[in-house]
């Protein structure tokens, strides 16, 4: 192996892993204000790429992404309130089956909304050949938008969740709901609000890696099982941690294919996930403290 | 009393004229023929299944139109199968057992063909599949035929082509669902015929989102062409994924690549994809005394304006399909169903959408190398690659 191809699968590596990570911050939100993994992830980034490839005949590109995203947003609103507000007191499990349950009925809606063809949205800079060159091996340019979408997100997700009010009060309700609903947080807006804010993620995932993924009415469901993976790798909650996840994954199949038949390359998402979970239940990146006094 | 008994009478009989003489009417005009369709209108295959229910509609709304076929009209009953073989089977049994129908169009897939054969055969129940794998019609099972063409003429035509580029040494790449594991299968057998050897050959998972590490695997071997053998989404992939980590080789695909959305979702990196296919994607640049020409004009005219999409060449299939049945009816004058089978087995030079049918009781396919073209793509449309 060259230098020029070693540097190929390294960039192959990132393109996948950045796919994965962008899908993997959607279920961090929610985990961090209810303490549930909301399946339905993955309909939301659908949901958000058909709505804009749809606009997008009509409006231009930002501003149909911008209007998707906020369609995106007001449909995980509405998720909550109708499926999840008026269980009170449902077990985290009972929720989980739930969200499940949502995620086949988005999918058959939009079977019936759009069709069962093959969409995306245009490449955002550049067209599907364009790439930049480095050292002999080249990358999409809509990588490199993906790459960025993925890392304005995380800040700006993280700086909320840290530093303003209401992101400390959707964190104080995954912690303990009673505490914070007796510090007068109002525990059922905040979920609310979280739906929301994974929704419009989502669909903002969803519309930035539709140019290389491309769109159609079922690829949620393996979207989100990779992110969902790549948020266990990293530490449930942690989004900075599921983007380092989410590119290691990404690099570790890459190299994979390079060695073994790419026959095997699906299994290790699933080895790694597995072994995660034995050795490391609270994540890669997550301190063994931290989840030992969660888990107390 | 008695003459309570007469009037009762009396009403019998005269509900019993009555009765008899709507019977009668009812037969002067003759009974609707039911025909059955399974295809996987949702699920995996909704690609297939979607364009050919669509397009039994359309085809059987004009043949009732004009009348119906010696004075019958069709009923039609579609059935989903959503691209599952338990579903087909039952929904197989139903149409047979409950619903009676004259003959099954469908299914979609190979698999699911497969499932229903022996179910078809068992209850002479006549089965013209759109599916195109070659195990549906041989051993030839009396009352099962297909009409889409062979996978094996698929790969033939690829190989040809190859040789006329003088193209020795390829990369056969396949996704991991039946349609690709046939694929590779069939490629790998009949490369060597042609001289043409497969430097290496591997499977992807067919929901993959992006391809370019198995790309640059191929960029280190040094190969001259890749064959992709696969369904959407991966077939637009592959062609960008090629384009993006500069493998400059030409990429042939299968002729399940027949749906100008593909080309389209490929952008600029599908321009140059060759492959075989039938001429309907390319009707209107055939000559104008090409034999399958007015009639591939005509199916992607109505369908277009119906539908209000693309044309595409698996609904041709169900077209075929519904034609080779249709044509068989006419032949056979009355309507059962041994007779319409016999009929169908004796069609000859029967014009349809894949190619010019000829049908014998040792080739229940009819078709043969002839039905395919060697298409490319050219500025997002579909064109001859021999020009």
């Amino acid at each position: 192996m060259d230098l020029a191809q070693i540097v190929q699968y390294c960039f192959s590596g990132i393109t996948v892993g950045s796919i994965y990570a962008i899908v993997a911050i959607g279920f961090n939100i929610i985990f961090n204000t209810t303490g549930i993994i909301n399946f339905a992830q993955g309909e939301f980034l659908i949901v958000g790429a058909m709505t804009s490839i749809s606009l997008c005949k009509v409006l231009p590109l930002p501003l149909a992404i911008l209007v998707a995203v906020l369609i995106t947003t007001l449909l995980g609103g509405l998720v909550e309130l109708v499926f999840i507000r008026r269980l009170r007191d449902a077990s985290v499990l009972r929720l989980i089956v739930i969200t499940i349950g949502v995620s086949i009925l988005i999918r058959e809606a939009m079977l019936h909304i759009w069709d069962e063809k093959v969409r995306s949205l245009p490449y955002f800079t550049g067209t599907s050949i364009s790439t930049v060159t480095l050292l002999g091996a080249h990358i999409s340019l809509q990588v490199l938008w993906v790459l960025g979408v993925s890392a304005v997100v995380v800040m700006a997700l993280t700086l909320f969740f840290r530093f303003t009010l209401m992101g400390r009060a959707m964190r104080s309700c995954a912690d303990d709901r009673m505490a914070a609903r007796l510090c007068g947080v109002n525990d059922r807006w905040m979920v609310t609000l979280s739906f929301m804010l994974s929704a419009g993620t989502g669909a903002l995932a969803g519309c930035v890696i539709s140019p290389i993924t491309q769109t159609q009415y079922d690829m949620g469901a393996p979207l989100a099982i990779k992110g969902f993976t790549v948020a266990i790798l990293g530490g449930l909650g942690n989004s900075m941690a599921a983007v380092a996840a989410g590119l290691l994954l990404g690099l570790l199949e890459a190299f994979m294919v390079s060695q073994l038949q790419v026959a095997y390359k699906e299994a290790v998402a699933i080895v790694v996930l597995l072994l995660v979970l034995v050795f490391r239940p609270s994540g890669l990146f997550a301190r063994s403290e931290v989840s030992a006094l969660r888990a107390s | 009393m008695r003459m309570r008994v007469v009037g009762f009478v009396g009403i019998f009989i005269i509900a019993l004229a009555v009765g008899f003489a709507s019977y009668g009417a009812e037969s002067g005009e003759r009974g609707p023929i039911k025909v059955g369709a399974i295809f996987a209108v949702s699920g995996p295959a909704s690609w297939l299944g979607a364009p050919e229910a669509k397009t039994v509609e359309m085809f059987v709304d004009r043949i009732n139109a004009a009348g119906g076929i010696n004075g019958h009209q069709i009923k039609l009953i579609v059935k989903d199968s959503q691209a599952k073989p338990e579903n087909t089977l039952s929904l197989a049994k139903q149409l047979i057992e409950e619903e009676n129908v004259l003959a099954i169009i469908g299914p979609s897939t190979s698999g699911e063909t497969m499932a229903i054969k022996d179910v078809c055969q068992e209850a002479k129940m006549i089965l013209i599949s759109c599916a195109a794998a070659e195990d549906i019609v041989n051993p030839v099972a009396s009352y099962v035929f297909k009409v889409p063409q062979k996978d094996s003429d698929a790969a033939r035509w690829i190989f040809k082509t190859m040789k006329e580029k003088g193209i020795s040494k390829i990369a056969v790449i396949v996704s991991n669902d039946g349609f690709g594991i046939a694929g590779a299968k069939q490629l790998e057998t009949i490369a060597p015929e042609y001289g043409i050897t497969v430097a290496i050959s591997e499977v992807y998972d067919k929901q993959a989102t992006d391809l370019t590490d198995v790309v640059t695997k191929l960029k280190g071997q040094g190969i001259q062409a890749v064959v992709n053998w696969s369904i959407v989404p991966a077939q637009s992939l592959v062609a960008k994924n090629m384009k993006q980590v500069g493998l400059d080789v030409p990429l042939f695909q299968s002729h399940g690549f027949g749906n100008i959305s593909y080309a389209r979702a490929g952008g600029e990196a599908a321009n140059g994809t060759l492959f075989p296919c039938g001429r309907l994607l390319v009707a209107n640049v055939l000559p104008a005394d090409h034999p399958q020409k007015a009639l591939l004009m005509e199916y992607k005219k109505d369908y277009e304006s119906r539908y209000n999409e693309d044309v595409s060449t698996f609904g041709g299939h169900a077209y075929d399909a519904l034609l080779v049945l249709t044509e068989a009816m006419k032949k056979a004058g009355d309507m059962d169903r041994d007779k319409v089978r016999d009929a169908i087995e004796n069609e000859k030079g029967l014009v349809g959408t894949a190619g010019i049918f000829n049908f014998s009781p040792q080739d229940h396919n009819g078709l043969t190398m002839d039905a395919f073209e060697m298409l490319t793509v050219k500025n997002g449309e579909f064109a001859l690659a021999k020009e």
